[in-house]
């Protein structure tokens, strides 16, 4: 508003108006930005007084100095582990070419380095094991969403299912999710490790029901006058869903995309934990069995990376809503 | 004369929770090609049910249509429909929405430099050429209502179905697109049945302005010829006496035949309980 005023104005040159509203805006800024600085501030000062005064059989519980001083060491760990790997990729490069040079109908032996997992890696393993598990969810949700809000009957025999299973903890489908795994993904090389497996599949339980229930309740609710346009038009049961239904619901999809997605990095922690898959739920539960005195703290940090890491996601479905939904206004906040 | 469709003994049932529902008995009406007619009643009549049931959106109980000796069993774009609410895709541009249509209507036939000039002449009839590009959440109502009907006129229908298409506009853009509608008219002679509230709306546009008689069991009450020479035009026509004669023949019908008081609100239910309550009686309370 400012901005346009201000530009509007006569005998202005263009650079100062520009320049009057990159200060108009910078003002609103600037003043976000020190707000949310002095909330930080504030909860980092709580947050250490009260450390100081939580004594745990580990120790004091860390404040914020120790947890950012784990951020540091756990990434020199990382650095360390990787220039490890590289010497032994190295020396065992060096080690073949000899043995090579010796007998030319040497076959060379390729190992992989099987170092520990750093703090990095198991980021990456959780990303991957979330991603994979929200995709499979997404797969099955909204096609059968779908169906479910084109079809009434489909509807009524399916929600008490879904009612059913909607609330039902991670921790209640990882023991099935576990033995029926280990009976049916039965191979000499597994493709992907069974903890991998059973903490994808308990993710896509439980992050199913939110996008499943919002893309039917989106198709369903789509404005009659549209399906009379499309039966005028006599567009085909597949151009009909094509070019009305999907468009028409892409907004309560995404709302239901977003949820789930949120829920599947939260149940993820509690399903890598118990299924010992090496991402960021077992990197705490080990913190949690080792029990040193930097435990804590580093399962703190580890706390900061999830959080802040699900903000990102959250951030990254909105954007992405923005870019894919015709109705702007859905994706707000 | 020859007709293009007859709308023949028409009647309309819906179930409800207390029992069917009659809303049209015996609607019978034939409608010559070229023709444009008017239905014009009280809210609630069953306006709507006729379009729809002509538009094959709903299924007659008893009685049927005939358009161009075929009976009607479905929607189909020989049919088309302008909506109340424009019913515009909201993700589409002006050009998608009308492009939808023409594709499916002449997908096999027109290529695909036809279609786009196809698309653009209709767009141009509406006068909406210059908004092409924009999506519906972007124009002003009448501007929607204009990308309906250029949508509907695209797909060459045998007859226009319109469901009061200015109904939701304000007067000044309203007597535009009667305007726009009126020269459409002149150039393409399509046959059009459309629904209307407004008295002079219909005695400008039509040929035939057919009265319904109130619900339920609504019908066909008067039918009113049209013979005022076209082009027609608003200012000219204030001062005709036989266009007055015609408004005041429609505003008889309406207030005077088919009087109607609808009752207040919250005394529907005290009026079911009993039922002898006269109109006056109710009006006054
Ligand atoms: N699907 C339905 N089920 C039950 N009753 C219906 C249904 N559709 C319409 N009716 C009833 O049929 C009657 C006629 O409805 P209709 O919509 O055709 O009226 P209308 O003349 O178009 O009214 P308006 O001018 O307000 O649009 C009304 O009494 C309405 O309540
Ligand atoms: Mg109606």
């Amino acid at each position: 508003m400012n901005a346009i005023s201000t530009a509007a104005e006569p005998g202005r040159s263009p650079v100062l108006a520009k320049l009057s509203s990159w200060y108009a805006s910078s003002g609103d800024w600037l003043k976000t930005s020190v707000v949310s600085l002095v909330g930080i501030v504030v909860f980092l000062l709580v947050w250490s007084a009260a450390a100081q005064n939580i004594n745990t059989s580990l120790g004091a519980f860390p404040g914020p100095t120790a947890v950012a001083g784990q951020f540091k060491s756990l990434y020199a760990e990382h650095t360390a582990e990787r220039a490890k790997a590289e010497a032994f990729y190295e020396r065992q490069e060096a080690r073949n070419a000899k043995r090579m040079e010796a007998d030319p109908d040497y076959q060379p032996k390729i190992r992989k380095y099987t170092g520990k997992e750093t703090f990095l890696d198991q980021i990456g393993t959780s990303l991957i094991t979330v991603a994979s598990g929200f995709l499979l969810a997404a797969v099955i949700a909204i096609p059968l969403g779908i169906a479910i809000g084109l079809n009434k009957n489909l509807n009524t025999a399916i929600n008490p299912i879904i009612q059913t299973f909607k609330p039902v903890s991670p921790l209640a489908w990882l023991p099935l999710v576990t033995m029926v795994v280990s009976a049916v993904y039965t191979s000499d090389d597994p493709m992907f490790a069974k903890s991998f497996v059973n903490s994808l599949i308990t993710v896509s339980l439980c992050c199913l029901w939110p996008m499943l229930i919002n893309t039917s309740v989106g198709v369903a609710s789509i404005e009659q006058d549209l399906v009379n346009v499309s039966k005028v038009l006599r567009l085909s049961a597949l151009t009909h869903v094509r070019k009305i239904v999907l468009p028409a619901s892409v907004p309560m999809i995404f709302t239901g995309m977003r949820l789930s997605l949120g829920i599947a990095w939260m149940v993820l922690i509690a399903a890598e934990m118990l299924a010992q898959n090496p991402g960021l739920g077992k990197f705490v539960w080990d913190e949690f069995q080792n029990g040193s005195s930097e435990s804590l703290s580093r399962i703190m940090a580890a706390v900061f990376t999830i959080g802040f890491i699900g903000f990102l996601l959250d951030r990254f479905m909105l954007q992405l809503q923005k870019l894919v939904s015709w109705d702007k206004s859905s994706a707000v906040r | 004369m020859s007709f293009i469709l007859n709308i023949d003994h028409v009647d309309m049932e819906f179930p409800t929770p207390t029992g069917p529902f009659t809303a049209l008995k015996d609607v019978s009406l034939n409608i010559a090609k070229g023709e444009f007619i008017s239905l014009i009643g009280h809210s609630g009549c069953g306006k709507s049910t006729v379009l729809n049931i002509v538009a094959g959106l709903h299924q007659a109980t008893k009685g049927g249509v005939v358009l161009n000796g075929k009976e009607v069993t479905e929607p189909g774009p020989e049919r088309a429909v302008v909506f109340q609410n424009h019913s515009l895709l909201p993700w589409l541009s002006a050009y998608e929405n009308v492009e939808l249509a023409v594709q499916q209507v002449f997908g096999k036939t027109k290529s695909k430099q036809e279609t786009r000039e196809w698309i653009e002449y209709n767009l141009q009839l509406v006068h909406m050429d210059h908004a092409m590009d924009k999506r519906p959440g972007e124009i002003s109502g009448g501007m929607k209502q204009r990308v309906g009907i250029a949508r509907a006129l695209a797909m060459q229908p045998d007859v226009l179905l319109m469901d009061e298409p200015f109904g939701a506009l304000d007067a000044l853009t309203r007597a535009h697109m009667q305007d726009s509608l009126m020269e459409i008219q002149n150039e393409l002679n399509n046959t059009v049945i459309m629904i209307t509230h407004d008295v002079d709306e219909a005695v400008l546009l039509s040929d035939r302005i057919v009265m319904m008689t109130n619900g339920p069991a609504a019908t066909v009450g008067e039918i009113l010829e049209v013979n005022l020479e076209r082009p027609r035009n608003r200012l000219a026509l204030a001062d005709d006496p036989e266009y007055n004669r015609l408004r005041s023949e429609v505003l008889k019908f309406l207030y005077e035949k088919q009087r109607k008081v609808e009752p207040l609100r919250g005394q529907k239910d005290a009026e079911k309980t009993k039922p002898q309550k006269t109109p006056e009686k109710t009006a006054a309370a």
